[in-house]
């Protein structure tokens, strides 16, 4: 049920996000989510890949940093309420949620959230009927 | 091994008989041979025979570049051209390019010191050395060959760059000793990791290390790095180049061929001499050297002198390792700051790659510093409030070292130029505006 996140450091420069973007294109590596946070100088690029480990290989040696980070994924019903009661499942539960990016498309949506302790979210999620993604899923 | 015992492990008595008898016999040489010095001489009211020995030393003018610029290209040549069978030129990233000229017993004087400096680094005739200066006008390249070939050394004469060459040639050949500048060994390290070798499973020993200062904390990173003993070579063109002082196995300073370079210590603001243990700037004037003999040269490197025998057997004096030079001082605001200074700072920390670039400037009347860093993987957080953190981490980190306020960039791995000669450590915007104003 962890999924693992890429996170890249891009400097504001104009070129570095599309030259992240070729390097996976060109090594047939699927995107299947995407968030930039980002600061007056930098910004941190966070992607959800077919391939974690191949894809932070490649941007590795294309000189970026790159770091692999654990994440889970809710798959929640598209309607009013259910991220409201998936977010208080875990806050009940002591888990803090460091940052969270969601899509939704047709019937359901997904939320992948980094949390404070991703093993620990999965147990009280899965308690709940929280229904959560695997990475296989994801792709 | 000691490579020469006669003068390296000589009374301090007799090394001063020595040293006497070869500054007279330097004085007459640049008195009889170089307008320059004869004129400075005769506007002082001194003629050779007023230097009788190392205590009349500071009755003598200054040499400082600038002499050499002004005389360029052979002006302070003490030998007609038939005799110089070498030219070498520093870097000349301002103004001309400095030229330095060589007899063949001034080609076999920079062998002789390069080899009692490569024996002292424990390097000998079993050793492979990958000669990683780059060979051609910087005297680093054929400076250190020549030096090791007289030693016995297998000498691979590789040159600068060509990094996975290196590597390949460290692994092939089982190479036990390279020399090379300290910001390149960075870089070849980072090649080495990205390559995929471990450096324990390379037969290389150890690193000389000279052309630029760089500090204890950068030397503990490429022994750890690198996975060797790291010593410190001391020259300069002017003087002969790459050999005027090493470092034993002990570390602890550098063993001036000082039967060939006098060296002093002075304040360079007053240019008053300075008593051995007290910090300044290291003057050297040639005591043997026919091409171009130098009288009391201004290195602009600060260090100490130190007289006590070394446990290591040598009793010639030793220099502590030059971290700075009085002209890479830069004055911010009215602080000095040096940026080896700042390499120790993000060195301490264990916080960042050893790659920084300072940029001066000057905005409103007022000037700002600022220091690039690379992020790299130890560091890396996937959080913004993570990088923030490290951010002011180093930021506060220089300003308690600095004394100024800095502003820290967190930049791309890789974003700052990786030298294969000096590293460029500084940008003074400043300096650019005034050039063009």
């Amino acid at each position: 049920m962890i999924i693992k996140q890429l996170t890249v450091f891009l400097e504001n420069k104009s070129g570095r996000l599309s030259e992240v973007t070729r390097v996976l294109g060109e090594n047939n590596i699927n995107i299947s989510a995407l968030s930039i946070a980002d600061t007056s100088e930098y910004g941190l690029l966070r992607l959800i890949v077919s391939d974690g480990e191949k894809a932070t290989d490649l941007l590795k040696r294309n000189g970026f940093s790159v770091n692999l980070t654990d994440v889970i994924c809710l798959n929640v019903k598209h309607t009013p309420g259910t991220l409201h009661d998936a977010i208080k499942t875990l806050s009940n539960g002591g888990i803090d949620i460091e940052y969270m990016y969601a899509y939704a498309v047709g019937d359901n949506a997904a939320v992948i959230m980094k949390v404070s302790d991703a093993k620990e979210a999965i147990y009280i999620l899965t308690q709940n009927n929280i229904d959560l993604l695997r990475s296989d899923e994801m792709a | 091994m000691i490579w020469n015992q006669h003068y390296e492990c000589m009374s301090r008595e007799d090394m001063k008989k020595v040293q006497d008898e070869r500054l007279r016999q330097t004085v007459e040489r640049v008195y009889y041979n170089v307008e320059f010095y004869r004129r400075k001489m005769q506007a002082l009211g001194l003629e050779p025979y007023d230097i009788q020995g190392i205590e009349d030393l500071p009755k003598l003018p200054f040499t400082t570049k600038d002499d050499l610029r002004d005389n360029y290209p052979f002006g302070l040549f003490a030998t007609p051209m038939e005799n110089v069978m070498r030219i070498h030129a520093s870097s000349g990233t301002t103004g001309k390019a400095t030229i330095v000229g060589y007899t063949r017993h001034d080609v076999d004087i920079f062998s002789e010191v390069v080899a009692r400096s490569l024996s002292a680094a424990g390097v000998g005739k079993n050793d492979i050395l990958q000669n990683a200066y780059g060979y051609g006008l910087f005297t680093g390249g054929l400076g250190i060959h020549y030096g090791a070939e007289k030693l016995g050394v297998t000498v691979v004469p590789i040159s600068a760059g060509n990094t996975k060459k290196q590597v390949q040639f460290l692994m092939d050949f089982g190479t036990t000793a390279m020399s090379l500048t300290p910001s390149y060994a960075l870089y070849l390290a980072e090649t080495l990791e990205e390559m995929g070798v471990d450096p324990k499973n390379l037969k290389l020993k150890v690193g000389i290390f000279g052309a630029e200062p760089w500090t204890e904390s950068m030397r503990r990173e490429i022994e750890k790095r690198l996975q060797i003993k790291a010593i410190d070579i001391y020259g300069l063109s002017e003087i002969i180049g790459p050999g005027v002082s090493i470092e034993c196995m002990e570390q602890n300073g550098l063993h001036i061929a000082e039967d060939h370079f006098f060296p002093e210590i002075i304040d360079p603001a007053t240019k008053e001499p300075l008593p051995p243990g007290e910090e300044g700037e290291l003057v050297f004037t040639t005591l043997t050297k026919e091409a171009l003999p130098l009288i009391r040269y201004r290195t602009r490197d600060l260090t100490t002198l130190d007289y006590q025998p070394c446990n290591c057997g040598r009793t010639t004096v030793r220099m502590k390792k030059c971290t700075g030079r009085s002209d890479d001082m830069l004055i911010i605001r009215g602080v000095n700051v040096f940026p080896s200074q700042v390499e120790s700072v993000l060195l301490e920390l264990n916080a960042t790659s050893p790659h920084y670039l300072l940029i001066v400037d000057r905005v409103n009347n007022l000037d700002t510093l600022e220091v690039l860093v690379e992020v790299d993987e130890q560091i890396f957080s996937d959080e913004i409030k993570g990088l923030e953190h490290l951010t002011r981490k180093i930021t506060q980190a220089l300003e308690s070292t600095l004394n100024i306020a800095v502003k820290v960039k967190l930049v791309e791995p890789q974003t700052i130029a990786r030298s294969e000669g000096k590293a460029t450590r500084v940008i003074d915007k400043r300096k650019l505006k005034e050039d063009h104003s």
